[in-house]
């Protein structure tokens, strides 16, 4: 489904991602973890072509993001992505969030893709919310409308940019509940995090990333039993530590 | 004190001060005003632009134009427009536009370059994410920026922008020196026909300033009711 190849990039004369080569299978949820400025968010912006690469080459269901003659906008709404921020539209109502790309993007009718929104809010469970602005939300409300709103696209997948980082602790178990609950149904999910109890719950595999490599790329038995690179078990000594 | 004065002049002038000056003048600034925040939107989307000939373009005429004396962009358009209408029509004889298109004209190009900078720091102060999360729903360059960023910078900057355009309106004034018939025009040519300088100039001056400080303080107001919630 996704696939990257060599990916490399540079910011000037700065590496940020070393040839990083990994895939994610239909259905398979990989989740990506490492210590920050890893380039673990970038690698994920580019995987929906946010951050260009000057180097290597990534397919998502077969359509290359790094070509030029590629429709990037028609493929970006394919691929459904959350940020850490949450990147709701302020000056919208929930509801208008849920709508505007279902309307300007895949030429649904208002009512249609109002409908489909309110579906997908009830299912994060915040369809009482549904007139508010998102400044009137907390941050676990506001992210998990984020995912109803990349939901309302029908997307082949979804990117997960450090989902819950930003969020109060007590507000990170209803963004998981709802990704877990994603996972289960089969999405196709790429997630960088550092929720190493999410990975171990739905998880298929895990990529460990550092100084902008790929480090492992294991199973998520594997990695957890026992990570063969030194910098891998550091980091989750010390992540697991508590 | 004031019996060498006579006041009387400025009610026996009243309807011709704002008839048809502080006519001239409101239609002057706000089509200045329409016309220069769809130019300088225009133009800051240029400057932003990562296309380095857009930018270069763009960056340019907002020097030059904040680098001229505005009397002097008045004289060259008045002057010269007629010429290059002319030219662009093909036409052999100067086209006459009017001293109040040519007013129109210019004050709609030189306020694009304010109203560029003011909209070019409105677009930047919107977070990048916001960019990303149009653009990851696959709303293109031009959606994006109509949906998301330019809705959000126009509220940012409403009060800055307004602010310009009460700037704006003093600075209509100006049209005075290619003897348009503002409000200023016509302040002067009463006083300059009754010899009541000091009556209509400070007469002017007190207009001038009680639209001015009410506008602003409106603005003020303004601002603190459309802040986002964020």
């Amino acid at each position: 489904m996704i696939s990257l190849k060599d990916v490399s990039k540079w910011y000037g004369s700065f590496q940020v991602l070393t040839s990083c080569t990994t895939e994610v299978s239909k259905g398979e949820v990989v989740v990506v973890c490492g210590p920050s400025g890893s380039g673990k968010s970038t690698l994920i912006k580019c995987v929906n072509g946010l951050e260009p690469f000057q180097k290597g080459e990534i397919t998502v269901d077969g359509i290359s993001v790094g070509d030029p003659k590629t429709d990037l906008p028609k493929l970006r709404s394919r691929i459904g992505m959350v940020f850490q921020n949450f990147e709701l539209f302020p000056h919208m109502t929930v509801t208008r969030n849920l709508t505007l790309a279902q309307e300007k993007v895949l030429h649904r009718g208002l009512e249609e893709a109002t409908q489909k929104g309110l579906k997908l809010l009830d299912r994060v469970g915040l369809l009482a919310h549904k007139d508010k602005y998102p400044g009137q939300l907390s941050g676990g409300q506001q992210q998990r409308v984020a995912i109803a709103r990349a939901l309302a696209m029908d997307p082949i997948a979804m990117l997960f940019d450090e989902p819950t980082s930003a969020l109060d602790p007590e507000m990170i178990n209803e963004v998981l509940d709802v990704m877990v609950g994603l996972a289960k149904e089969g999405m196709t999910m790429m997630v960088v995090t550092h929720e190493m109890g999410f990975a171990r719950k739905v998880a298929h595999r895990v990529i460990f990333m550092d100084r902008g490599e790929i480090v492992e790329d294991a199973a998520k038995d594997d990695f957890f039993g026992k990570p063969r690179s030194e910098r891998a078990q550091q980091f989750l000594s010390k992540i697991l530590q508590h | 004190m004031f019996s060498g004065y006579d006041f009387d002049v400025i009610q026996r002038s009243l309807p011709y001060l704002f008839r048809d000056g502080m006519t001239f003048t409101v239609t002057l600034t706000v089509m200045a005003m329409t016309g220069g925040i769809v130019f300088g939107t225009l133009l800051a989307m240029m400057r932003l632009s990562s296309l380095r000939a857009l930018s270069l373009a763009a960056g340019g005429y907002v020097n030059l134009m904040r680098s001229v004396p505005l009397v002097l962009v008045i004289f060259w358009f008045f002057f010269l427009v007629p010429y290059i209408g002319a030219w662009v029509v093909g036409d052999t004889q100067p086209i006459q536009v009017g001293a109040f298109w040519s007013s129109v004209i210019t004050f709609t190009m030189f306020e694009a370059a304010y109203y560029c900078e003011i909209m070019r720091a409105g677009i930047q102060s919107i977070p990048r994410g916001q960019i990303w999360a149009g653009n990851a729903l696959g709303l293109d360059y031009w959606q994006t920026m109509a949906r998301v960023v330019l809705p959000q910078a126009f509220r940012n900057m409403l009060p800055v922008l307004l602010t310009q355009t009460i700037v704006l309106f003093q600075d209509t004034s100006l049209v005075y020196v290619i003897s348009a018939t503002d409000f200023m025009g016509a302040a002067a040519k009463v006083a300059n026909r009754d010899y009541r300088l000091v009556e209509m100039y400070t007469f002017a001056a007190v207009v001038y300033f009680v639209i001015s400080y009410g506008l602003s303080t409106l603005v003020k107001r303004l601002q603190e009711r459309i802040a986002i919630v964020r």
